[in-house]
């Protein structure tokens, strides 16, 4: 039918209809993406236990490797690309990532400046842990 | 609706782009509909992943982040899911090629992994629970199982949506809403498993850290 | 401890020691079952359970949402109305006639009954009707999940209603801040009915800015670009967009603070390292975003008014699509101003007061647009055009104060003080409200086939417009003078006379609402003179108007193509150009609509015994409910029969019979 030349579902391969999709095109897809995905946890959990990395870079280079595994399933598993037939679709992802971003960054730049500005000063902690 | 068969009166060649083509095929309208849906699930994490970042040092004097979490018991939940999206992916394939014994097969291997990652995660819970890192120990604790567990209540509800499209595809066939269904399904699946991607990375393998 | 079968339900649960509050549910009581009882005797119900309760159709949803609006807006305004008098006598030693415990319910539920089901209903339920006529389609993406969210909200009018005759509302305002909405202060139901209340109805909000979503940005009709939609579909993308980025901050939100509540959780406690400022937060990230999926549908229906009864196109149109979006991001950058008193540091509040200040810009190009657009027009001065001219006037000055507010250091002058309370009604009410109203009466003829009387309009809106100022702008003086919002009794003599004069302004409201009810009696009576045969007694631009009034429950007998902006007025120029007569169709094809289904109202009667069962600690009524909604959703998801034919010689039929109605 027309409509796969104009547009796409997300997760559906582009340019192709879903039932013309072959079997073997589409394994290699999902196994490739197996692979890094698997590649990209072993170094994650390499990263946070070895003494090889300088410390205060550690969680900068977890974040950099979850952001990379995110892509991953994003382009393997859920076929999103940068075609205009899947335009909606990422356009849609982006909509939410800068959702996030905003809600995420914002919370912990405010939280962490209100903790700040209002935490009692030092002697006071221990009688409030007192409870 | 029978919409579609109206555009065909329409002369093809003067559609320019997808945005003047008319009302797009239900597959479209489905997939994107739950798409959105998604997002707004990642939003709805978001928030409990700023609670639980902002509350990660609230222990209260009580067990913290480092004392807790097992390292290996991460990393095999992670191997379980991970390779349940894979599975589930060859499953859509063989739906796309309506390959029925690739299907059952498919999804009882995409279950029977998403149920042993359940399952670590419940027994995690559990000896948490008896030491005494409940989640009314702390506010880092409730923050903590808040987070985990809603994941957790999710892959929940998508082993259970499986089974019933198992049970729905064996009723009623082909049948183009149970195709747009299954598709749904493998959404939400891999989109589990991003969350869980970031689950793992922010609260186990950052939460050990020194 | 025992564990009765009824939780914490009792007979003390009923206030029978509260006069006014039993006066009022003896009121409630006596009227529903007296409509009950004549919608029985008569025998429509099942007229009303096969065309209304399972309808999926979106213009029969969206005149319920508007209902339920319209009769929760009558609820909000007691509210309102007992607060001001209340605060017109109880100065000095006085008491006034209700007591604290009382007064703090009325507030909470004013705020929440107008915010989630007066305001939220009202442009829902206009974007239901109006979005996929616009459109040019036959019905929204999900028709079925769309009865399920109007059903929702219902379930979550019905237990917050329910709180005043069985236990108690909350008492801490609308937005429920911990510590006092915890357990540990607020040990009774009311919180529970607040939070429960608001978790199902925002459920049903999500799926409809899913729904609405995904209609608008794959469901048009062909020709239809992004830019040839109506500005009014525009607005209702970016205010869904908006409902599925925030509710779902909302829904985290509540459910820690219930895990608090009911599992001793400590999220926003004060031991245990909980952070009530976190809730602060969070409320806000969804609170703000929330003001302006209200206001952005209103800001569309102003666009389609001004142009239609100026009879020019709307001017602007890409920078109305351009400053539409732009709101809606921005929208997302500014929630800290709510509580810049919280503590946080100059800088982070320097930031967000700047935001706050570049977000009124876009709304500025809205209003020249509009403007400019009835500037060298014939301008036309219907009910509609007078309460779109009262909103450019009010809230300009509204938006205005809103750029105060915007200040840190002035808001710290008068944060929670009167002048935020006339701050944000004085954006509100000319803003949505005045929205609703001139939505209600544009579109009221194209939904049920006569206009409403334009004379109690013209009443109902003079009333509306001279009341809300002398109930609201005395509030600016009295904050400015120091008087904090929602006060009991207060001992500042000097306030009274402005108070007085406020609660006056209340009074000429009440008579604007009398006027609607009786505008929309007489417009009953005399439907026939006021009969709308054409479909377009506006003279209307785009395609609602191509339709009968009301329009079939397919819309369009042949899906209508678009060429350019403003599609039915280019339809009528050229068909003029052409001296043509309305097109004579002579082929109609059968058209396919969504089935009718009672999902929608069976899982909102299973929502309702869940949450009436968890806020009163009934554990196996909650299991009964959860599982009869699961069984539910279940019966539709293996239902065999989604769809019903409409044979070609009825739409034929329809079709032949308005073509000769509008060519007479």
């Amino acid at each position: 039918m027309s409509e796969t030349r104009w547009d796409v579902a997300p997760g559906d391969r582009p340019s192709i209809p879903a039932s013309e999709q072959g079997a073997s095109a589409g394994v290699l897809v999902y196994t490739i993406g197996l692979l890094l995905a698997v590649i990209l946890t072993i170094t994650s959990f390499w990263v946070a236990n070895t003494s090889a990395i300088w410390a205060p870079g550690v969680p900068a280079g977890l974040a950099v490797l979850a952001i990379a595994q995110m892509g991953v399933h994003l382009v393997f598993f859920l076929h999103i690309t940068t075609g205009p037939d899947s335009t909606n679709n990422v356009l849609a992802l982006a909509f939410g990532v800068l959702i996030v971003f905003l809600v995420l960054a914002g919370s912990l730049v405010i939280m962490a400046n209100l903790n700040e500005n209002l935490m009692p000063p030092g002697e006071m902690m221990n009688l409030k842990m007192q409870r | 609706m029978n919409i579609a068969v109206e555009v065909d009166a329409v002369h093809q060649g003067e559609l320019t782009n997808i945005s003047e083509a008319g009302p797009a095929s239900k597959r479209i309208v489905a997939g994107f509909g739950f798409w959105i849906f998604l997002l707004s699930d990642i939003v709805m994490f978001s928030a409990l992943f700023a609670t639980y970042a902002v509350l990660v040092k609230a222990t209260a004097g009580g067990p913290t982040a480092a004392q807790l979490f097992d390292q290996h018991n991460a990393a095999m939940e992670t191997a379980f899911l991970l390779l349940s999206s894979y599975t589930c992916g060859l499953m859509s394939l063989a739906v796309n090629s309506r390959y029925r014994l690739g299907i059952f097969f498919g999804a009882v291997v995409t279950f029977l992994l998403g149920a042993a990652f359940l399952n670590l995660e419940l027994r995690e819970f559990q000896g948490m629970i008896a030491v005494g890192a409940a989640p009314q120990r702390s506010a880092f604790l409730s923050a903590f199982f808040t987070l985990v567990g809603c994941h957790g209540l999710h892959v929940a509800v998508g082993l259970a949506w499986l089974v019933l499209m198992m049970v729905q595809l064996s009723l009623r066939g082909f049948q183009d809403k149970v195709v747009r269904r299954l598709h749904c399904f493998s959404l939400f699946w891999h989109a589990l498993d991003i969350i869980w991607v970031l689950i793992f990375t922010i609260v186990y393998l950052m939460g050990v850290l020194p | 401890m025992s564990i009765s079968l009824l939780g914490k339900l009792s007979w003390d649960a009923v206030p029978l020691h509260e006069p006014i509050i039993m006066g009022t549910v003896g009121g409630v009581v006596v009227a529903i079952v007296s409509i009950l009882s004549w919608v029985t005797l008569k025998g429509y119900v099942p007229y009303l359970w096969r065309e209304w309760l399972t309808s999926v159709d979106h213009k029969r949803i969206g005149i319920m949402y508007i209902v339920l609006a319209l009769v929760m807006l009558l609820r909000g305004f007691a509210d309102a109305i007992m607060m001001r008098t209340q605060q017109a006598v109880a100065a000095g030693g006085a008491q006034g006639f209700l007591p604290p415990e009382h007064f703090d319910q009325i507030f909470s539920a004013h705020g929440t009954i107008m915010i989630f089901f007066v305001a939220m209903p009202l442009v829902i339920g206009l974007m239901n009707f109006v979005v996929p006529l616009q459109l040019g389609v036959r019905d929204v993406a999900f028709p079925t999940m769309n009865s399920i969210s109007f059903w929702l909200t219902a379930s979550g009018v019905l237990l917050t209603n329910l709180s005043l005759a069985v236990g108690e509302f909350a008492k801490t305002g609308w937005f429920a801040y911990p510590p006092l909405s915890e357990l540990q202060f607020s040990p009774g139901v009311g919180v529970d009915y607040y939070l429960w209340s608001l978790q199902i109805s925002g459920i049903g909000t999500l799926l409809s800015g899913v729904n609405f979503v995904t209609t608008i940005l794959k469901m048009r009709a062909p020709g239809m670009s992004y830019m040839r939609m109506p500005v009014f579909c525009w607005t209702a993308l970016a205010s869904n967009l908006l409902m599925v980025a925030a509710f779902p901050v909302l829904t985290a939100l509540f459910a820690m603070l219930l895990l608090d509540r009911y599992l001793g959780f400590h999220f926003f406690t004060v031991d245990a390292g909980g952070n009530a400022m976190m809730y602060v937060n969070l409320f806000w990230v969804w609170g703000h975003p929330e003001v302006y999926i209200l206001v952005l549908p209103a800001f569309g229906i102003y666009s389609e008014v001004a142009a239609t009864f100026s009879e020019k196109s709307l001017f602007g149109y890409r920078s109305m699509v351009l400053a539409t979006m732009a709101i809606c991001v921005l929208s997302y950058t500014v929630w800290l101003h709510h509580f810049f008193t919280m503590g946080a540091s100059a800088s982070v509040n320097a930031f967000f007061g700047i935001t706050s200040m570049i977000i009124g810009v876009p709304t500025g190009v809205k209003v020249f647009n509009w403007l400019f657009t009835m500037y060298g027009g014939r301008v036309r001065f219907t009910v509609p055009v007078l309460w779109t001219i009262g909103f450019m006037v009010s809230f300009v000055f509204g938006g205005l104060t809103g750029v105060l507010l915007a200040l840190p250091p002035v808001d710290w002058q008068v944060h929670n003080s009167l002048f935020l309370v006339a701050h944000f009604h004085h954006v509100i009410i000319p803003g949505v409200l005045f929205g609703a109203m001139a939505g209600y009466n544009y579109w009221f003829p194209k939904a049920f086939g006569f206009k409403l009387d334009e004379r109690w309009g013209k009443a109902a809106f003079w009333c509306w417009f001279i009341g809300f100022h002398l109930a609201f702008m005395p509030l600016y003086v009295t904050g400015l003078m120091g008087m904090a919002r929602r006060l009991q009794h207060y001992d500042v003599l000097a306030w009274q006379p402005w108070l007085l004069v406020a609660e006056v302004g209340a009074v000429v409201i009440l008579a604007g609402i009398i006027c609607q009810v009786v505008q929309l009696m007489v417009s009953i009576r005399h439907r026939e003179e006021l009969r709308d045969t054409t479909g377009d007694p506006w003279n209307g631009r785009t395609l609602e108007w191509a339709t009968a009034s009301p329009p079939p429950a397919w819309n369009f007998a042949v899906q209508p193509r678009v060429d350019e902006l403003d599609a039915f007025w280019a339809q009528k120029r050229h068909a003029f150009a052409k001296q043509d007569l309305p097109v004579q169709r002579h082929e109609y094809a059968p058209i396919e609509m969504p089935k009718n289904s009672p999902t929608g109202f069976v899982t909102a009667f299973f929502a309702v015994v869940t949450g009436f069962a968890l806020i009163w600690h009934i554990w196996w009524m909650a299991g009964f409910g959860v599982l009869g909604a699961t069984a539910t959703l279940l019966a539709f998801m293996f239902r065999t029969e989604d769809e019903v034919e409409i044979s070609a010689e009825q739409v034929g039929l329809f079709d032949r019979a308005h073509s000769v109605e509008v060519s007479l």
